[in-house]
């Protein structure tokens, strides 16, 4: 029986691994064209959809970094362009503008998602995909939403554990619970009509932003945070507490000096799931984040994540672009890794 | 009598057919309408999920469903490689929303719509804009310019009349469902996503303007500008103009009815039709979906024009029967 | 001064404890207001083609419950094994990395994951796909909730277990999760409560259904993707229908808080 039980277990965690591998060699297959195509540059290059004429080969593939001159520069050298051939295939999805006003245009159209390798030679021009604003977009609206959650999340379940009675702890607690149950798509449009005009008019700016992003994704993870903060703060011996509160401790000292650094793992974990949750929130952050393609000169301004870039762009997507998109998402989880494990190693190393 | 009546339901509903169908979200409100009226008639289920145009596309050619719905129309060759039959269903008006406190009856040259999206008109009081709009006191105010941040058909559709009004446009930046508008650089652009979050953005922001297709801009009371035809003309925003540019549509059933409708001859010049994919070799799929829509170009116009949109011209609706007498799918 | 540090720290706990309930009773609000208005006995008794919801409840509970009896008991199971089998060791440290990842992944990622490996091969959307990409979902939650809350156990109640003898599954089953079985609950409600608003894994694997059906190897009805497909659209009946919807899943989520609270009551 025993011999049973720990087979099963194994044999449990065992089908996460393969579950989990089996992600991301899936995303991993979809990426490739896209990682073969753009390499590492594709971390560092802002245009996202551009396309850039060939003079050769290498010439195309030196990055320009300048976000605003990119759009302008392919302007100009596709006026150029087109004063010679036919119409300029732009993105393998387009439909050709006829030079007349009544022709069918003839289109380029890699609606099948099937290479058009006929077409390749002729064409030269390239689409340039790049996943840097969506990148640091990602960062930006992580960073803020945990700056504004974890201490609110961390006050609710001192709150919870420590200071209110409990006939109000325990319905307060379950509210908090259900704001995790409220589906993103209503974040978003709560975000969108009530919460965003109203970060506007306080602090300028649009309706649409990196801060309101930032602030409605802190309220979708508090519920996370604090419950299991609550949850694990309760699991200190009460023996523990009493012989602080009997050497004359304060409430705060107990929870600072006893609780926390007892239920530091659970407390941890809570962020890392609270993080997990940041990263990666598709729905609500779509909505409200304002989906331009640009770098935010303010906290106030509209830009973009990955998972938002996925939402915008993947039904519709196909061939390149969607190579693109699927590197973005192991951009992705190459990025939660490395700020988690970050987190893990800094918060719950021993400190001697 | 009663048990006759009953076994006919029983018999009727037991040869009842279920289809499905994914694609653009344009035409949901209709299709779901379309849908409720043949279930209630003849007890036959059709499903329609709004997952996107490109959605439609891909699943129709991987046969993943029995019709893909699409905003934007494939060419013939394109329809021949994936096998496909391609035909329209409904036509929709594609407008300018603008927020502009104390402006009404806001008059739109082509001249000024070009300058806005190109981002070279930036102010509300620029001259170009004032010619028409000589009364509406037009304040010294930046022009916010809002556009869909997801891949669209609406998009493509609006930047597809772009293309065909403006030269400049067309050499710069075409028609795309997603592009990398002029006034995002310049730090005067709002994104929405879809139509509604156009339409949340255009209302939440003053000194605003932005595309977005009519059934939007009416349920969200968004004031609408008069626009400028191919033939010089000012036409209003209203159903009757649509209708009177679609029906310069030029659906050619030889191409498949590949046309996109924008900057027709005459009438309001933005607009767009959305269509179906069917696969070639579904022969028995195909006929039920055809009658679905058979059904729908007989008794759905007054729904669909209920909601904002267009029906099809009786003249097109008889030139879909015939192909699809033709392809012997009917 | 200590007692002043006190009072302030206490204080600001309430205060942010009133933040969150501010927000939660805004939101809670809004849904209501525009919920409640659209709440009637016609959409209880017809489905989604005639404007009801019906289909769309009975579609989302079954996927829901499917996604907890594959999920929870993976989840649950690869926690003890992390935190009770393999303590410490290299491969554990690795598993629970992967699956701490894994929750950020985008839920179109998990959608697209599963649409690769049941739609493609299957040929059409189906009710398991959606079930089981729900499930995916879910386990990187349970898995960190009970590897963390059995972590959480003190040393003394193991020992004691194993100074009377019992074999180890024994005392894991009966000592060790009993002390923690609060926690682990939470982490499954709030596993559950995540999944059961979620859109994306399911637009693209069970899609949506306007019948009732019961037939998982279909197009399946889901609430949540109908919320997506009405709550934008421009006609008033089907937005009144999508936040009555949003406002009805919420109150689900909440009795099921409720039930999961009541079953590991201790019972005197």
């Amino acid at each position: 029986m025993e011999a049973l039980f720990r087979k099963v277990s194994s044999f449990s965690a065992t089908t996460i691994l393969i579950l989990l591998s089996a992600i991301f060699v899936v995303l991993f297959i979809y990426a490739k064209p896209a990682i073969k195509e753009f390499g590492f540059n594709f971390i560092t290059d802002p245009r996202w959809d551009v396309s850039v004429t060939l003079k050769n080969k290498t010439a195309a593939q030196k990055t320009d970094n300048t976000a605003n001159s990119a759009v302008a520069n392919v302007g100009n050298n596709q006026a150029q362009q087109n004063m010679d051939s036919d119409a300029i295939p732009q993105d393998s999805e387009d439909i050709d503008i006829p030079q007349d006003n009544d022709d069918i245009a003839i289109s380029q159209d890699d609606d099948l998602g099937i290479a058009q390798d006929d077409d390749l030679g002729k064409s030269n021009t390239k689409t340039v995909y790049g996943g840097l604003i969506p990148i640091v977009g990602t960062v930006l609206s992580t960073i803020l939403a945990m700056f504004f959650a974890v201490p609110i999340a961390m006050g609710i379940s001192v709150f919870l554990a420590e200071v209110a009675p409990s006939f109000i702890s325990k319905p307060v607690g379950m509210a908090i619970e259900l704001l995790a149950a409220i589906p993103s798509i209503i974040y978003g449009m709560w975000g969108l009509f009530y919460f965003g005009p109203l970060v506007a008019k306080t602090f300028g700016g649009s309706s649409v932003s990196l801060l309101v992003a930032g602030m409605v994704l802190a309220v979708m993870i508090i519920p996370f945070m604090a419950s299991l903060t609550r949850d694990s703060m309760n699991t200190t011996p009460n023996v523990l507490k009493e012989s602080a509160y009997a050497m004359g401790a304060t409430k705060f000292e107990v929870i600072k000096d006893v609780i926390f650094p007892y239920a530091k793992k659970g407390i941890i974990g809570s962020i890392i799931l609270a993080l997990g949750r940041a990263l990666g929130e598709t729905m609500a952050v779509a909505f409200v984040i304002g989906g331009v393609f640009s770098f935010p000169d303010k906290l106030t301004d509209p830009t973009v994540s990955i998972p938002v870039v996925l939402a915008n762009s993947f039904a519709e997507s196909s061939g390149m672009s969607l190579n693109a998109l699927f590197y973005l998402a192991l951009i992705l989880f190459v990025i939660s890794f490395a700020i988690i494990s970050f987190a893990k190693f800094y918060f719950l190393r021993e400190k001697k | 009598m009663k048990k006759l009546v009953l076994g006919a339901v029983i018999a009727a509903s037991s040869f009842a057919y279920t289809i499905n169908g994914t694609g653009a979200s344009f035409p949901y409100p209709v299709y779901k309408q379309w849908i409720k009226s043949y279930y209630g008639k003849t007890g036959n289920k059709v499903n329609y999920t709004a997952t996107g145009s490109g959605t439609g596309i891909k699943e129709i050619v991987a046969r993943h469903v029995n019709f893909g719905g699409s905003d934007k129309p494939l060419t013939p060759a394109v329809l021949k490689k994936a096998k496909l039959y391609q035909f329209p269903t409904v036509v929709g008006g594609i407008v300018f929303g603008y927020n502009v406190p104390g402006a009404n009856n806001l008059k739109l040259s082509e001249a000024a719509i070009q300058g806005i999206v190109l981002g070279t008109i930036q102010y509300w009081d620029n001259p170009v804009i004032v010619k028409y709009n000589p009364n509406a006191k037009l304040p010294h105010k930046k022009i916010i310019f809002v556009h869909r941040s997801d891949k669209s058909g609406t998009t493509f559709n609006f930047t597809y009349y772009l293309s065909k009004m403006s030269n400049i446009w067309r050499k710069n930046y075409g028609a795309r469902k997603l592009i990398n508008w002029p006034t995002d650089a310049q730090g005067r652009s709002v994104a929405g996503k879809g139509n509604f979050g156009v339409s949340a953005a255009i209302k939440t922001n003053e000194y605003s303007i932005g595309y977005v297709d009519y059934a939007d801009a009416k349920k969200n009371g968004l004031k609408m500008a008069t626009v400028q035809g191919k033939d010089g003309k000012f036409y209003a925003p209203v159903p009757a103009n649509f209708a009177k540019g679609a029906a310069y549509a030029g659906f050619d059933p030889k191409k498949d009815f590949y046309k996109i409708i924008a900057y027709p001859k005459k009438g309001y010049p933005v607009i767009a039709s959305t269509f179906i994919l069917l696969p070639k070799e579904k022969v028995n799929s195909d006929k039920k979906v055809t009658a679905f829509f058979d059904y729908a170009y007989k008794n759905g116009d007054a729904a669909a024009s209920k909601l904002g949109y267009i029906p099809l011209p009786a003249s097109v609706k008889k030139q879909i029967r015939k192909y699809w007498a033709e392809k012997g799918i009917k | 001064m200590r007692l002043v540090i006190n009072k302030i720290v206490l204080l600001l706990s309430t205060i942010s404890a009133l933040i969150g309930l501010g927000f939660l009773f805004w939101i809670l609000v809004t849904l209501t207001v525009k919920g409640i208005g659209a709440i009637d006995l016609h959409i209880f008794t017809h489905d989604l083609v005639n404007n009801g919801l019906r289909n769309l409840l009975v579609g989302q509970f079954v996927l829901a419950l499917i996604a907890v009896i594959v999920g929870v008991p993976i989840g649950m199971i690869a926690g003890i094994y992390l935190q009770e089998y393999s303590f410490g060791n290299k491969y554990a440290e690795f598993i629970r990395n992967l699956s701490d990842v894994m929750m950020s992944a985008p839920s179109i990622v998990i959608g697209t994951f599963v649409y690769a490996v049941i739609v493609n091969p299957v040929g059409h959307q189906n009710g398991w796909a959606g079930a089981i990409a729900l499930a995916i979902m879910m386990i990187p939650i349970v898995v960190r909730t009970t590897d963390d809350m059995l972590g959480l156990v003190p040393r003394e109640l193991r020992e004691a277990g194993v100074a009377i003898g019992a074999p180890k599954y024994k005392v894991i089953v009966n000592i060790i999760i009993k002390a923690a079985k609060v926690g682990i609950m939470t982490g499954i409600l709030l596993a559950f409560a995540r999944i059961v608003g979620e859109t994306a894994p399911l637009l693209f694997t069970s899609g949506n259904s306007q019948y009732f059906t019961l037939n998982l190897n279909e197009v399946f009805p889901s609430l949540t993707v109908a919320i997506y497909n009405l709550a934008t659209m421009p006609d008033e009946n089907l937005v009144k229908i999508a936040w009555a919807g949003a406002f009805i899943l919420t109150l689900f989520v909440l009795i099921i808080n409720l039930f999961g609270r009541y079953l590991i009551k201790d019972k005197k």
